[in-house]
C-alpha cells in the first residue's frame, strides 16, 4: 500500500515503514538503544530525504524510547538520579553540538563529517565492546558459569563532588555522568542519532553501572534529548514528517516491548557482543561507501545558499 | 514596403491556418494520502480554414513542465583514500519536472534554432550560468541524468500519436515523489521543423485534504505541530506498553 508523505514529498509503502520501524524498535528495546544509527541510514535508502529523515528519525526515538522505559520502569531498572544527570549534561551537550553543526556546514562538507564521525565511533565502541564481551564470556565459562563482578576502582572514583546512585549501587562523583552526557549530546546532535550507542558502553566502561540498569536509564535520557532535537527541527527546518513518524513508530513502539522482553531473558555478555556486532557491520557498511568510487559521481541538492 | 508588407502576410498566412484546440484529462492533479503519481492525457486537434499547407511534415511537440528552482549539483572524488564532494555547481534554474513528447525523432519535428529560442529540450529548458568548473556540461548532463533515473526527466520520442494529421494525444506519466506548483503543459506545432502554433495552459498540482492540513500546520504553526508529534508519540509509547502490560496478564 503506497502513501504519501506530505512533508518529505514522497510516495512510499506503508508495510515496509511499518517493517522499518519494527525491526529497528526489536534492537531498541533489546539494547537500550534509539536505534537511530540504523534507521536514518534505512531511511535514505529507501528516498527519503536526509532532513526529513533525520528530523522524523528523533521524533520515532522518543515514542519507541518511552515505550521501553515504561517496561524497564515496572522492573526497576531506570536510575532517575544518574538518568538526570546525563540528562543536563546532553541538553547542554546538544546545544553546544548544533552549534558547532551549523558552523560545520557553513565551511560545506558537513555531510562527510557525519560520516565519519559514523566510521570512526561506531568503529571504536564496536571494537571494545567486541572484545570485552568475548573476554566476559571466555572468562565466566573458565570460571564455570559464575558472572564476574566488574568494580574496579580507578581515576573516576578519585574526584570530588560525589554523590550517592542507589539503584546503581555506586558512590561516584558527578562530573563524569556530566561529562558522558555532554559528549553524547554533542555527538547525537551532529550525527543526528539519540545516542544511546555510544551512552551505554560509557556508563558500563566508564562509569561501572551495572548492565541491566543501563538499558532502562540510557532510554530514560535519550527520551528527552530527542524531544529536544524533535522541537528544534519542526520550529527551524520544517522537517518532521508526522504520517511518516506514526507509521515508523507504530512498528517501533510494539518492537521496543518484544525486544525489551527478549533482553531479559538473555545473558549480558550475549546482549553486548551481540550489538558490538551489529555497531561494527554499521560501521563495516559506512566505511565501505566511504571507499569504494560511488556507482554515481554526482549527487543533488537544493539550491541556494 | 507596402509590398514588402503584404508580402510578409502572405507569407505568414499559411502558418496562420492551422491552429491547435485542446483538451486535457484533468485539469490539475491533487494529491492524497494515497497518491502514487498520475497519468495526464492531453489531446487535441488541429484546426484549419483550408486543406492542409504542403510545407513538409507535420510535427507535434507536447511538454509538461514543473516549477523552476535552483539545484546545487555535486562532484565526488578520491581525496586521502576516500570519496569526498569536491566541486559543486548550481544550476540557476531547473525545472522539478519536465517531459517532453512528440510524434517523430526530435531532430525532424523541432529545428536547432527554434528549441533554442523556446527552449523545449531538456538541456535549453535548464538554465546554469556563471559556474566555475571546466567542465560545467558534465554537471549539467549528470542532473539530467539522475533526474531521467527518478523519472522526473522523461523524453518521449513518438509519445504523442498523430492520426490523419488532424488528432493528436499524448500521455504523460507524472511520477509520485512530485514538487507542488503549476505545471505548465505546451503544445507546439511544426512543419518541417519550424514552429506554427503554440498552446500553453497550466495545470495545478497540489496537496489536498489531511496533507495539505499538515503541511500548512507544519509551516504555519511549527510549535504546535512539534508539540502534536511528540504527544503522538508519547501516547503511541504508552499505549503499546499499557496493551503489552495487558496481554502479559
Amino acid at each position: 500500500m503506497q502513501i504519501y508523505l506530505p512533508i518529505a514529498e514522497v510516495s512510499v509503502n506503508a508495510f515496509l515503514l511499518l517493517g522499518l520501524g519494527g525491526m529497528v524498535g526489536i534492537l531498541s528495546g533489546m539494547f537500550g538503544v534509539g536505534g537511530g544509527f540504523l534507521m536514518t541510514p534505512l531511511l535514505f535508502f529507501i528516498g527519503i530525504p536526509p532532513a526529513v529523515a533525520v528530523a522524523t528519525e528523533a521524533n520515532q526515538i522518543v515514542a519507541s524510547s518511552f515505550s521501553g522505559v515504561l517496561a524497564h520502569f515496572k522492573r526497576r531498572t531506570v536510575d532517575l538520579r544518574m538518568g538526570t544527570v546525563l540528562l543536563i549534561g546532553g541538553l547542554v551537550g546538544s546545544g553546544l553540538g548544533i552549534l558547532l553543526f551549523n558552523y560545520l556546514r557553513s565551511l560545506g562538507q558537513v555531510e562527510l563529517l557525519v560520516q565519519l564521525c559514523y566510521v570512526i565511533f561506531l568503529g571504536i565502541i564496536g571494537a571494545l565492546m567486541f572484545v570485552e564481551s568475548l573476554n566476559a564470556i571466555r572468562k565466566s565459562k573458565k570460571a564455570g558459569g559464575a558472572v564476574p563482578t566488574r568494580r574496579k576502582h580507578n581515576w573516576v572514583h578519585n574526584l570530588p563532588f560525589k554523590m550517592k546512585f542507589r539503584v546503581s549501587g555506586l558512590y561516584i562523583s558527578v562530573i563524569p555522568p556530566l561529562l558522558v552526557g555532554v559528549l553524547v549530546g554533542v555527538l547525537a546532535a551532529i550525527m543526528g542519532v539519540g545516542g544511546g550507542f555510544i551512552m551505554v558502553p560509557a556508563m558500563i566502561y566508564l562509569l561501572g553501572m551495572p548492565t541491566k540498569v543501563v538499558v532502562g536509564t540510557s532510554l530514560f535520557q535519550i527520551i528527552f534529548v530527542t524531544a529536544f532535537t524533535t522541537m528544534l527541527h519542526a520550529t527551524t527546518n520544517f522537517t518532521v514528517d508526522i504520517v511518516l513518524a506514526v507509521l515508523l513508530l507504530v512498528g517501533g513502539v510494539i518492537g521496543a516491548q518484544i525486544g525489551t522482553r527478549i533482553g531479559v531473558h538473555m545473558k549480558a555478555e550475549q546482549l553486548r557482543i551481540l550489538l558490538a556486532a551489529l555497531v561494527l557491520a554499521v560501521c563495516g557498511k559506512l566505511a565501505f561507501d566511504l571507499l569504494v568510487m560511488p556507482s554515481e559521481l554526482y549527487s543533488l541538492g537544493a539550491g541556494g545558499h | 514596403m507596402l509590398r514588402l508588407l503584404a508580402f510578409l502576410v502572405l507569407a505568414a498566412l499559411p502558418a496562420q491556418a492551422e491552429e491547435i484546440v485542446l483538451g486535457l484529462s484533468r485539469d490539475e492533479v491533487a494529491i492524497t494520502a494515497n497518491f502514487d503519481g498520475s497519468d495526464i492525457l492531453i489531446f487535441g486537434a488541429i484546426k484549419r480554414d483550408k486543406p492542409a499547407p504542403d510545407t513538409g511534415p507535420l510535427g507535434v511537440i507536447v511538454t509538461v513542465a514543473g516549477p523552476d528552482l535552483p539545484v546545487t549539483v555535486r562532484r565526488k572524488d578520491r581525496r586521502l583514500g576516500i570519496w569526498v564532494n569536491t566541486d559543486a555547481v548550481e544550476v540557476d534554474a531547473a525545472p522539478s519536472f519536465y517531459a517532453v513528447a512528440t510524434n517523430g525523432p526530435l531532430n525532424e519535428v523541432l529545428r536547432d534554432t527554434e528549441d533554442l529560442r523556446n527552449e523545449i529540450t531538456i538541456r535549453r529548458a535548464i538554465r546554469s550560468v556563471g559556474a566555475d568548473v571546466d567542465d560545467s556540461r558534465a554537471f549539467t548532463q549528470a542532473l539530467i541524468r539522475i533526474r531521467a533515473g527518478n523519472e522526473l526527466y522523461q523524453v518521449l520520442e513518438g509519445g504523442v500519436d498523430l492520426e490523419e494529421d488532424t488528432l493528436f494525444r499524448a500521455a504523460v506519466n507524472l511520477p509520485a515523489n512530485l514538487t507542488e506548483g503549476d505545471y505548465e503543459a505546451r503544445i507546439f506545432l511544426t512543419r518541417s521543423g519550424v514552429i506554427v502554433d503554440e498552446y500553453v495552459t497550466v495545470i495545478p498540482v497540489h496537496k489536498v485534504g489531511m496533507e495539505r492540513w499538515l503541511y500548512n500546520l507544519a509551516h504555519d504553526n511549527a510549535v504546535l505541530y512539534g508539540l502534536m508529534s511528540l504527544a503522538i508519540a508519547i501516547a503511541a509509547g504508552w499505549g503499546a506498553s499499557a496493551i503489552f502490560g495487558l496481554l502479559r496478564r
